[in-house]
């Protein structure tokens, strides 16, 4: 199929432009990126890891007591984890390893660190989750009010939501939760990972920085929407203000606010390292601050390419949705 | 507000007032504390009195003194990382724009990839291959902003490249090397001077953060996010070992995004022209 062209059973879709599908060169481009993206990512992941001065070795033998580290026993470690080999090779192994799922055996647990991030993936999952939950009420509430009230504490408000977003050091931020709605508020418990009671501080923490982002987007979205034609048509007809407000213009001022939401969830991944430890929640964000404290390489390699794979297809998915809800970003791709 | 006949906005002056006043307590610190950071000055976690301003932590040293002394850790930090940033981002920038071809496409998606996870992530690898400690926190978090000044700074070369007296000085056979640093690089100052103001107060929170993971400096080294963890297991009892030194990040963080925000304001005339 030729760039731009759609396939002929769509040529009436622009009766019902939201339900033709996402052409299929723009899928295939994208999965091709996805493909190239992740590629670069393991390279350059486990080069860093390899290339830098440190020697795995030394520093994995370094907590043992000294007595027991002979040469022989450094070189056998070595021969056993193939550091021996050219970094191509080793490479290699490593990535037909990560292709068929097995991303190597963590050191330090003695067990295969496909499953231990498979056991943690759940609770780092509902803790981005949450975050993105919170990030979204608040940032999305705050932005329509600030949007409609221009001017207003609302507006004023938002601006420091923004400002608190990027400038609180999240750990810190969420003691501050703690002390306030765990100690001085006995509400919620101070730590932990026992049922939903326990998620509401951690997400709240990590929502409340991407509520400020989220805020300023949708007003700024809102803004541009509420002076288009269309808008100017429906208040002529007559429509009440909610309907006007929330079926007409928010729907599309959302849309620009859900292609930032992949990277808000990045944001979750990166904030889990933190915020799993501040509120001691297992997960792969504890697993891989651990990892590094253990001198785990296998370990640490593992999580950090997860991670970084799993950012990089949730943001496909999003772009590929904002593709489905947008003619406009659909036919700008199929270009 | 109005000085010398300039207006600058409240941003700016909070901004740059607030930093000032942090350099001058990091380079005053050791006649500005009242105590010896490292030195046991009174029982252990006692709550903020006339004497002990932010209290005392667990092993009985003050809390205001280390978090004075901490400053100078935090903005060295802050200094540090940036310079690795800009330095390493810029050059990489610089050839990948000036050069364009395959330099260019090679670079570019390298920086793309590294763009394509959250920098922190990047900031772990390195710290999980050099080992824990203050020295490579600073390296991590400057390799981290690498790509982000690699693109803004390509961005702008590939506008200046265009322009005339870049032939022109390209006619007249002057080396290309040459070019880069006399007539583009300039050219890229004001939008490194913003980015590297906001970099800066993002260096030193990711830093902390860091530091308050146990991957960054060790104790007894006076630092904020270590300070900010020691808290964490007392902060039921005693709330001021945590907040004190987390209240000094937010502080040095928030001026620098107030003056980054400002000073693009300022010094951007394509932002300027924009909103006139």
């Amino acid at each position: 199929m030729l760039p731009g062209s759609f396939p002929p059973e769509n040529s009436d879709s622009h009766l019902s432009p939201s339900t033709a599908p996402v052409p299929a060169t723009y899928l295939a481009r994208r999965f091709a990126q996805l493909g190239v993206v992740l590629l670069l990512v393991s390279v350059a992941v486990f080069s860093i890891m390899h290339a830098l001065p440190g020697d795995p070795v030394q520093l994995m033998l370094s907590g043992a007591e000294s007595g027991s580290v002979t040469p022989e026993r450094q070189q056998l470690l070595r021969e056993e984890m193939g550091l021996n080999d050219p970094l191509a090779v080793q490479y290699g192994r490593f990535l037909s390893g990560a292709a068929t799922g097995d991303l190597g055996t963590s050191v330090r647990l003695r067990q295969p660190v496909l499953d231990l991030i498979l056991d943690r993936l759940g609770s780092t999952l509902a803790l981005s989750l949450g975050g993105i939950l919170f990030g979204v009420l608040i940032g999305v509430t705050t932005g329509v009010l600030a949007a409609l009230k221009q001017g207003s504490w609302i507006d004023g408000f938002s601006r420091v939501l923004a400002y608190a977003g990027v400038s609180l050091p999240l750990f810190w931020l969420g003691l501050l939760l703690i002390l306030a709605f765990a100690f001085w508020l006995p509400w919620f418990p101070p730590a932990g990972s026992e049922g939903i009671r326990s998620l509401i501080l951690p997400s709240l923490s990590l929502g409340l920085v991407s509520a400020g982002v989220i805020a300023r987007l949708t007003r700024a979205s809102l803004l541009e929407v509420l002076v288009q034609d269309y808008i100017r048509t429906a208040w002529a007809k007559g429509l009440p203000k909610r309907i006007v407000y929330l079926r007409h213009a928010l729907r599309n001022a959302l849309i620009p606010v859900l292609t930032i939401l992949g990277l808000q969830f990045g944001a979750m991944l990166a904030g889990a390292v933190v915020t799993e430890t501040v509120f001691s929640r297992p997960g792969l964000g504890r697993l891989v601050v651990s990892a590094i404290l253990w001198k785990d390489y296998p370990l640490v390699q593992g999580i950090v390419l997860f991670m970084a794979a799993m950012y990089v297809v949730v943001n496909l998915l999003v772009d590929l949705l904002a593709a489905w809800l947008d003619p406009r970003i659909r036919e700008e791709a199929a270009a | 507000m109005i000085i010398r006949g300039r207006t600058f906005s409240f941003a700016f002056v909070a901004g740059i007032t607030i930093l000032v006043a942090w350099v001058l307590v990091a380079l005053l610190a050791p006649g500005a504390a009242p105590h010896d950071p490292l030195a046991t000055v009174s029982g252990a976690r006692e709550a903020p009195s006339a004497e002990f301003w932010f209290g005392t932590d667990r092993l009985g040293r003050d809390v205001f003194s280390r978090v004075i002394h901490a400053a100078r850790v935090s903005l060295v930090l802050g200094f540090i990382s940036v310079a690795i940033g800009a330095a390493l981002g810029s050059a990489l920038g610089l050839v990948s724009g000036y050069h364009r071809g395959a330099i260019d496409t090679v670079l570019m998606r390298v920086v793309d990839a590294m763009l394509a996870f959250p920098g922190i992530l990047l900031a772990l690898v390195v710290i999980a291959a050099l080992g824990p400690s203050i020295t490579n926190v600073m390296i991590a978090v400057g390799v981290s902003t690498i790509p982000r000044y690699a693109r803004l700074v390509r961005s702008t070369v590939l506008t200046v490249r265009e322009e005339a007296y870049i032939d022109a000085a390209r006619l007249i056979g002057v080396p290309d090397f040459r070019i880069m640093l006399r007539h583009v690089l300039p050219n890229t100052a004001v939008p490194l001077l913003v980015l590297s103001t906001l970099e800066f107060g993002h260096a030193i929170s990711v830093g902390a953060g860091l530091s308050f993971l146990g991957l960054g400096a060790q104790p007894p080294t006076p630092e904020w996010g270590l300070m900010t963890a020691a808290g964490r297991d007392v902060l039921g009892r005693a709330w001021w070992i945590s907040t004190f030194p987390g209240l000094a990040i937010f502080t040095v963080v928030m001026a620098t995004n107030l003056l980054g925000d400002s000073l693009q304001e300022m010094l951007d005339p394509r932002l300027k022209a924009r909103r006139e």
